[in-house]
């Protein structure tokens, strides 16, 4: 098969693109794969699923100042998972929840679930982890002198605190 | 499982997969050993009230360390665990009800691993069913999930529904016909994965794909399962129009393959798996189109696993080396086919 860029050296990677749902590929040779910088994922023929996250993970910008963000449950810093392509808990997801973002919407076209929810831990475990995370955003916005944000932020805490305490 | 269900003459199989974890606890790759342990004793725990109180049936409750490694592989020809299950056995376990029609891997790639497997074109009945499980399961164990990315899973790929749908399709009009990576192609730019038979890197042996979704963020489980079965419905579409196109045109031509094959498995001392399987699909084919008439589909959707290495070693209760393995192989096809009267 020859490249679909240059049409005159054989292809020997495939190109997959996926935005936002839809998926595009192109069987290209490697110089060709190499000016196309912009695709995020480079597949040879026989490439595990493992070292395809990875290079999503790999393609994470560092962590800012030298600093290593370490998940509070099970140890792993997001380089780990660069390594291993899977995450160590649950916790993960919450620690590193902005720079899964974009690996998220690579993946799925999509950061965001809009599917089921547990029936009857949704309530509890939700409101537990919104409120966890309304209270790193207000240390944030405190620590950073945005006042006006950490009334708001405060405001919802009390709110769902409420929520907790009347279900 | 038998060879019932809707559109059966191209889809042998509709399974439903969802991925779950236990809030709080490390997900097996990374867990320890007693770790693991104290989340099988959770979830077992909760499969034991279900099998009391739940109205589900029968199930088995198996620690893979207490199974044979052959045992274990007739799970995996089976697709009711996953190879990686089977070769990890240490902390690890199955829950199976009787029928087979559900199964869930305990400490696989996440901590629990939900199927649902019916046969033929089930797809919307078997989520609905698997979801009733899910529920059940979720009322006794607190499953790991937010609200902006859902149900968390050790790899990304699956977070969110969790949810893998997929379909087994016997497509040998489309391969005769070389039209069937054009099909995939275009399965594949609407976000639907092709493999053939087993899974993940295999071949498509006997003309069997597994055509499921990739994308679990963002859309809705019913979503995702009416897109699979809109695509489904086009590959079925076209598998047929290629079949009758073979009818009309390659009567005599098909006719002679099929019996050929028929021939061969009726008689052959041995059998290679990759032969059974290729004279499998025009023996099916020929089912489909009405030369074979007294075999009986479900008994020719059984020989798919019963003729995998572990099973066959399974029936004759012993370990068989290869070449040993296609003697046996070719006993039992033909004693699947032995009271039938085709010529």
């Amino acid at each position: 098969m020859l490249c679909d860029e240059c049409g005159q050296r054989p292809a020997s990677v495939r190109i997959t693109k996926v935005v936002n749902g839809q998926k595009a590929e192109m069987n290209l040779c490697e110089e060709c794969a190499k000016v196309k910088g912009e695709f995020q994922l480079v597949l040879g023929p026989h490439v595990s699923i493992t070292n395809m996250l990875s290079g999503l993970f790999g393609r994470e910008p560092e962590t800012s100042r030298g600093e290593i963000e370490r998940c509070e449950l099970c140890g792993m810093t997001f380089a780990d998972f660069a390594k291993a392509g899977r995450l160590g808990c649950s916790a993960c997801y919450a620690r590193f929840e902005q720079r899964l973002d974009p690996v998220l919407r690579r993946i799925h076209g999509s950061h965001e679930h809009v599917g089921r929810a547990p029936k009857r831990l949704f309530g509890h475990i939700n409101l537990k982890r919104e409120i966890e995370q309304l209270r790193q955003e207000l240390d944030k916005a405190v620590k950073a002198e945005a006042y006006e944000t950490a009334a708001v932020l405060r405001d919802k805490i009390r709110e769902l605190e409420k929520q907790g305490q009347s279900a | 499982m038998g060879a019932s269900g809707p559109d059966s003459d191209v889809v042998i199989s509709s399974r439903i997969r969802l991925a779950r974890n236990l809030d709080g606890h490390k997900f097996p790759q990374v867990a320890s050993s007693e770790e693991l342990a104290a989340v099988k004793t959770a979830v077992r725990g909760a499969c034991r009230e279900i099998e009391q109180h739940g109205g589900w049936g029968q199930f088995c409750f198996a620690e893979m360390h207490e199974l044979s490694s052959l045992d274990r592989q007739v799970l995996v020809e089976k697709h009711l665990i996953s190879p990686h299950h089977a070769q990890v056995a240490e902390a690890r376990a199955v829950w199976i009800r009787d029928d087979e029609a559900f199964s869930v891997m305990i400490n696989e790639e996440d901590h629990l691993r939900l199927q649902c497997l019916f046969s033929g074109m089930q797809l919307e009945q078997a989520w609905v069913a698997l979801a009733g499980l899910d529920d059940a399961l979720e009322a006794r164990l607190d499953y790991a999930y937010c609200r902006r990315r859902g149900y968390l899973t050790a790899c990304p790929t699956n977070v969110g529904t969790g949810l893998r749908a997929s379909l087994m399709m016997h497509l040998p009009a489309l391969v005769m016909a070389g039209l069937a990576g054009g099909v995939f192609g275009a399965a594949a730019k609407v976000g639907m994965v092709v493999r053939g038979l087993y899974g993940e890197g295999s071949e498509a042996i006997g003309n069997i794909f597994q055509v499921s979704n990739q994308i679990t963020l963002g859309q809705p489980e019913e979503e995702i399962i009416s897109n699979l079965q809109v695509i489904a419905r086009q590959i079925i579409d076209q598998e047929r129009r290629a079949r009758a196109a073979f009818a009309k045109d390659m009567r005599h031509q098909v006719e002679d393959k099929v019996f050929r094959s028929y021939g061969i498995l009726r008689h052959a001392r041995i059998l290679t798996s990759e032969e059974a399987m290729k004279r499998w699909s025009e023996v099916r084919l020929g089912y489909d189109f009405g030369f074979v008439k007294s075999v009986t589909p479900a008994s020719l959707n059984q020989l798919i696993v019963t003729t995998r290495p572990a099973s066959l070693q399974r029936r004759v209760g012993r370990q068989l080396g290869p070449f040993e393995r296609d003697l046996e192989r070719a006993r039992l096809v033909r004693e699947t086919l032995q009271n039938t009267s085709d010529c």
